[in-house]
């Protein structure tokens, strides 16, 4: 099925919407590039130019030369920003500390967040970045582009901006880096009005969705990554843009369990597609791979010898559930005990595919350390459909942002909360029976909590009784 | 540090034109904070929120959850927003004199 967005795109043109023409683009030669001299003396950053990876620093000096070449009327910000920042670079690698200041709050008029406010706390030493926030705009799932869109956004952060990127930030944004306050309500303007973008997600809030590649390009992808991503950064706009939550809280969209956009471990509610029939198995593309005629994981592995394939050696002792095997030259898997753990279908993506009984598997809880310990996500939905409009998706969605914010604390993320009230507690409040598909092994302890209404004869006894059946 | 006159009083501003000090807070700073955040007229429902943030602040030092303020006020989010365009952390906190707000923003 065709993607078919909520509305129509804009279509954006280059050619009509630039700013700089392309000698100002180009302004700068080869030469004075080398001979280029920021206007601090930076060693230590000049050693980061040396050794094969590309350099942000080598990359941030030809932006800084491009800048002092460009005429004043076309750059409205501080001209010397990059240079500016390679100088406090700089000397926070000889001090080992930041020169940021904490904090600030900046943002434009409708929206409580998308814009991280950001102060040098050496405003007079360097003028140019003693205001450097950064704006947060929602890339486009799976971060396809069109050069004509990436090009537009460029001359406009040049204009208004440091002309510094970072593609992508981890959450999924494409993040402009070092603005005004003064900038930021004509930025918003130009992303809206003219890229046809938003920006995205900061604060208690809803963040930037992001999804793996998907079907876009991808064999393994058991449902429309990029579609869910999008449906849902649309449909939960007013959550994205309006901190309304208790703390931060991401979506991420896998595929497939190989997890490419990681959201089991950097999403509160993480979706992972799966399938729940048999893996297809095209017995002759098996043959093929050990005959050595199809090299095993797409030729993955092709930088060392590894010797010949040896299907046994390497996919059937390997399967974690134990539930393949060889009969003459016939693969067999048993799919009543395989857990859908990708690794046949990745070591031998011609043979094997995933089922054709798609959906997603929901994960809930995932968080980075702070305040009480690093979590991955807990399987809360073994498997659920994923098809337009997701009705079923919003639903669950719903209901635990219901939970959650009525009972999360200040600053508690969805997944300490789950450690707070118990599993237990919170399948039971959003409407989940529980399944052993949720833990990976019983509780070892037994302090167990049994409902009143369970237990006969409920709470409520009279010592009396007691005694009068137990002498004291 | 850059510092006003607000009504004949000198009050000192961080860069982002929050109050460095809460207790120099009076009614005639809501009314200078509010022009520079979107705000043409502090009618009733912004006295209402800003006095709740404020006694809130007084009460607890430190300023009350978005749903918290919702529930107290009356107001829903997308109200406060109509009140307050730049919404409850950079326009209503800002405007009831609370110290900026901080953390993952």
């Amino acid at each position: 099925m065709a993607f078919e967005p909520v509305r129509e795109m804009k279509k954006l043109n280059y050619e009509e919407l630039r700013i700089y023409s392309d000698a100002e683009l180009k302004n700068y030669t080869e030469e004075e590039l080398k001979s280029f001299k920021c206007k601090y003396e930076i060693p230590k950053l000049d050693e980061l130019e040396k050794g094969p990876w590309p350099s942000f620093v080598s990359d941030a000096k030809q932006e800084a030369l491009r800048r002092r070449k460009l005429s004043d009327d076309q750059i409205l910000t501080h001209r010397d920003a990059v240079e500016d920042l390679l100088g406090q670079l700089e000397l926070s690698f000889d001090e080992g500390e930041t020169h940021w200041k904490h904090g600030g709050i900046v943002g434009v008029f409708g929206y409580g967040g998308g814009v991280i406010g950001r102060y040098s706390d050496l405003a007079e030493k360097y003028p140019s970045i003693a205001m450097f926030h950064t704006i947060r705009v929602n890339q486009p799932a799976s971060k396809f582009y069109s050069t004509d869109f990436l090009k537009t956004i460029c001359d406009m952060w040049e204009y208004r901006g440091s002309g510094l990127m970072n593609l992508h930030g981890s959450t999924g944004d494409l993040v402009l880096l070092g603005t005004t306050t003064e900038q930021l309500e004509p930025i918003f303007y130009e992303l809206g009005h003219v890229l046809d973008t938003d920006i995205g997600g900061s604060g208690s809030n809803l963040r930037t969705p992001a999804c793996c590649i998907g079907k876009a390009r991808c064999e393994y992808a058991c449902y429309d990554t990029q579609a869910l991503c999008y449906e849902l950064t649309n449909y939960y706009q007013d959550e994205l843009h309006r901190p309304a939550f208790p703390y931060k809280f991401k979506f991420k969209f896998d595929g497939c369990p190989n997890g490419c956009v990681a959201s089991i471990a950097r999403s509160d509610m993480s979706f992972i597609g799966t399938w729940r029939d048999d893996i297809r198995i095209d017995q002759d593309a098996v043959k093929a791979y050990i005959a050595g005629d199809i090299v095993p994981n797409a030729g993955a592995h092709k930088g060392r010898d590894w010797g010949k394939f040896d299907i046994q050696k390497e996919v059937i002792d390997l399967c974690p559930s134990k539930c393949m095997s060889l009969e003459g030259d016939q693969l067999v898997i048993d799919n009543s005990e395989c857990v859908r753990c990708m690794h046949c279908i990745n070591t031998m993506p011609k043979a094997l595919k995933p089922g054709v009984d798609t959906g997603i598997s929901i994960l809930l809880g995932a968080k980075a350390p702070i305040l009480d310990g690093a979590q991955m996500a807990t399987l809360m939905i073994p498997f659920m459909k994923a098809e337009a409009p997701y009705d079923n998706i919003k639903e669950f969605v719903e209901k635990v942002w219901e939970f959650w914010m009525e009972e999360g604390k200040n600053r508690e993320r969805l997944g300490e909360l789950m450690q707070r009230v118990t599993l237990p507690k919170f399948i039971e409040t959003i409407g989940l029976p529980p399944a052993p598909q949720m833990v990976k092994a019983p509780r070892s302890n037994p302090y167990i909590f049994w409902k009143e209404e369970d237990v006969k004869g409920g709470w409520n006894r009279d010592i009396n009784d007691y005694r009068s059946r137990h002498k004291r | 540090m850059a510092s006003v006159n607000i009504a004949g009083r000198e009050v000192e501003l961080d860069e982002d034109g929050f109050m460095v000090n809460p207790d120099d807070w009076t009614e005639d700073c809501a009314k200078y904070f509010a022009s520079g955040e979107g705000i043409n007229e502090l009618n009733d429902d912004h006295w209402k929120v800003i006095h709740y943030l404020r006694d809130y602040y007084k009460q607890f030092q430190i300023a009350p959850m978005i749903r918290k303020l919702c529930k107290e006020t009356g107001c829903s989010l997308k109200y406060i927003y109509e009140l307050f365009p730049s919404g409850p952390a950079k326009g209503s906190c800002k405007l009831a004199g609370l110290p900026k707000p901080t953390g993952c923003v």
